[in-house]
């Protein structure tokens, strides 16, 4: 194996693992506000024809990304309305947002399908860039591979040592007690919620724009669902999101690489495409499996409605 | 009470009379079930352009209706019935997985007639159709033999079932026909629609040295990737299902293109006419159900002229894609020189012929 070979490995392993990391980290945000938003799915796909169609018109990948986010708040409020207002049951109003996300985005997308973007040129960070294969591998990429960088450590900070993080923290442990001090919780829930779906809107919008530059239904494909159960598995950590998120774009594109190479390795097919699955599954469930570090990670009042008048 | 019965006698006759007129005056109704969203280029596109070119073609005389997105499954035969139920006389169910829920709707509608595309069981009024897109693929690989440059050909694959095996083979058989130096690397995606996962395939095979590149999966991703990569890696596409040139209007070499139209248009006709009988037809290019998509300019006259001649030959009998000696990847001769292989056995495909590079994941 050449040295080109495993910086293109690389490559394609932090662009698959993108989407997840951005996605996922929005969600764990509006979890960690005690707040279960199973609808990335469906704001994804509506994220994705939104900032399609505005590129498309624009000839902007910028306000395409920009579309797509906002297109992803307002889904997340929809589900706020719902959830936070009302107060129905979280998990339903999730899973209604994400059929009704997938279903909207085919109607919106109609016009779309037979229309193919320019492939937007990636961005070269000067000097770094120059480094021998992690170079080419690393920074020779899209501005939102950077920014999911950056979200990485900026979620981290926030959320360990903001003075903000710590209110949405308590909010998601004991709504009760940060009522009681004053906090509005709803108010705090709903800006976790928003920053949730805009996360998954940009998510959307690096699926449609920059990784695969169309628009088609179902080109999702459960990448939603994939970013919800990295949270879980990562613990609500954000460290942990990047390395499952990682974790599983590396297993597939590794399984590509050998079936591609033409070796005589005869593995079934279908073992190897959920190689993806299984390693980030077990990876994560091995770094997380003590369980009184689940029981500090884990939103204590997730999933639970909270009725501001007590 | 002798009043309330001629009333009833003389409405039921009136029905009776209104609805023979009717009948005669009326086109028949026609139904289409789809797997997948029509979209803009695939699988159920190419099943959409021939509902309309049928109908185009018996303007008058039926009137179509497609449901699109229709599960294989319980939802599949609670579909068809419905379609059934609403009065259409004819309908097409065009996925594989349609199958048992055709047979089973079928023996309930004894006067309606069910066409069940790629599928293996036929009925009294239930014909089976599918074409032979392998031929199409063997004329691509020979167009790809000539113009690879790294004898390195890259084959994004969904399933291994006989169909994308033919599929393979044939375009492997067809590379090394022209030249022996050639080799085609599968990747399995085990889905027929992820543009993320199938373009990541593409990708991987591009820079593994494939200069050649085509797909057994439904969406346009991988032409795409082809046409993104042409300038910096001279990578070359064939596209599949539909010609999908618009999507690489410089890679593009040719592609395997399903035309139902021709076919939709005729069975229709024969079942108005009377004269349709439960049929199993299984065209390729001498039935024109499939077609090369245009070939790219960038391709030398010779091969060309080459590749028109050969498609004329296939299309008598006198080319066969599968003609003997077909031996497989382990050395096995399959089929015994001087002979063609059967249709039996090409249905029942289940290996790779020598010249595929990658190994068959066992069961």
């Amino acid at each position: 194996m050449g040295l080109t070979f495993i910086s293109s490995i690389i490559f394609a392993t932090v662009v698959a693992g993108t989407p997840l990391i951005i996605v996922a980290l929005g969600e764990l945000v509006t979890e960690k506000s005690g707040v279960l938003n199973l609808g990335a799915e469906g704001i994804m796909s509506v994220g994705a024809v939104v900032a399609f169609a505005v590129t498309h018109h624009s000839g902007s990948p910028m306000l395409g990304i920009l579309a797509g986010m906002t297109a992803g708040m307002l889904m997340s409020l929809l589900f706020g309305i719902s959830a936070l207002t009302l107060m129905a049951n979280q998990v339903a109003s999730g899973l209604a947002l994400s059929i009704f996300g997938v279903g909207l985005s085919a109607f919106i997308g109609k016009p779309y399908e037979s229309i193919a973007l320019a492939s937007v040129n990636p961005v070269r960070i000067p000097l770094l860039s120059k480094i021998p294969v992690l170079g080419p591998a690393l920074f020779e990429q899209q501005g939102l591979v950077y920014f999911s960088w950056f979200l990485i450590l900026a979620v981290a900070w926030f959320l360990y040592r903001s003075k903000a993080g710590l209110i949405l923290r308590a909010v998601g442990e004991s709504p009760v007690s940060a009522h009681s001090i004053g906090y509005g919780v709803v108010k705090i829930r709903y800006q976790a919620v928003l920053f949730g779906g805009a996360m998954a809107g940009i998510g959307g919008a690096f699926l449609s724009v920059f990784y695969t530059p169309m628009w088609v239904e179902g080109m999702v494909a459960g990448r939603g669902w994939i970013a919800l159960s990295l949270v879980v598995f990562a613990t609500w950590r954000p460290g942990r999101v990047m390395i499952g998120a990682y974790l599983f774009g590396g297993c597939m594109i590794t399984q590509m690489f050998v079936q591609g190479s033409g070796a005589k390795i005869s593995i079934p097919a279908q073992f190897l495409s959920s190689l993806p699955y299984v390693a980030t599954i077990l990876v994560l469930v091995l770094i997380s499996r003590n369980r009184s570090t689940i029981r500090l990670n884990s939103p204590a009042s997730l999933g639970q409605p909270f009725l501001p008048d007590a | 009470m002798n009043h309330r019965k001629f009333v009833l006698t003389t409405l039921g006759g009136a029905a009776l009379l209104a609805s023979t007129f009717l009948s005669a005056a009326e086109p028949t109704k026609v139904g289409f079930v789809y797997v997948s969203p029509v979209g803009d280029a695939g699988w159920t596109f190419q099943h959409d352009q021939g509902r309309k070119q049928m109908e185009a073609a018996l303007k008058g005389a039926v009137t179509t209706k497609f449901i699109e997105n229709v599960p294989e499954g319980a939802d599949a035969e609670r579909i068809i019935r419905q379609l059934a139920q609403d009065g259409n006389k004819i309908i097409f169910t065009t996925s594989f997985g349609y199958m048992n829920p055709t047979l089973k709707v079928a023996s309930a509608f004894p006067n309606v007639t069910f066409f069940h595309a790629t599928g293996y069981k036929q009925g009294k009024n239930v014909g089976i159709y599918n074409a032979r897109f392998y031929e199409g693929r063997y004329l691509n690989g020979i167009i790809a033999g000539k113009m690879t440059k790294t004898n390195i050909a890259g084959y994004v694959a969904a399933f291994p079932i006989p169909e994308v095996m033919q599929g393979i083979n044939a375009f492997t058989r067809g590379m090394k026909s022209v030249n022996p130096k050639a080799e085609v690397r599968v990747i399995w995606v085990n889905s027929w629609f992820d543009p993320g996962k199938e373009r990541e395939a593409a990708m991987t095979l591009i820079s593994q040295g494939a200069d050649m590149i085509t797909h057994h999966t439904d969406s346009t991703a991988v032409v795409q990737a082809a046409e993104e990569k042409h300038k910096e890696k001279g990578t070359w596409s064939f596209s599949y299902h539909s010609d999908m040139s618009k999507y690489g209007p410089t890679a593009q070499l040719s592609g395997t293109t399903h035309i139902w139209g021709d076919f939709y248009t005729k069975t229709v006709k024969e079942i108005l006419d009377g004269k349709w009988k439960a049929t199993n037809v299984w065209g390729g290019f001498k039935d024109g159900m499939i077609k090369l998509a245009p070939i790219n300019a960038a391709v030398p006259a010779d091969v060309k002229a080459y590749v028109t001649k050969l498609q004329a030959d296939i299309a008598t009998g006198k080319a066969h894609p599968f003609a003997g000696p077909v031996v497989d990847q382990d050395g096995k001769e399959r089929v015994a020189k001087g002979k063609n292989m059967s249709d039996a056995e090409l249905g029942a495909m289940d290996y790779y012929v020598q010249g595929v590079a990658s190994t068959l994941p066992k069961k």
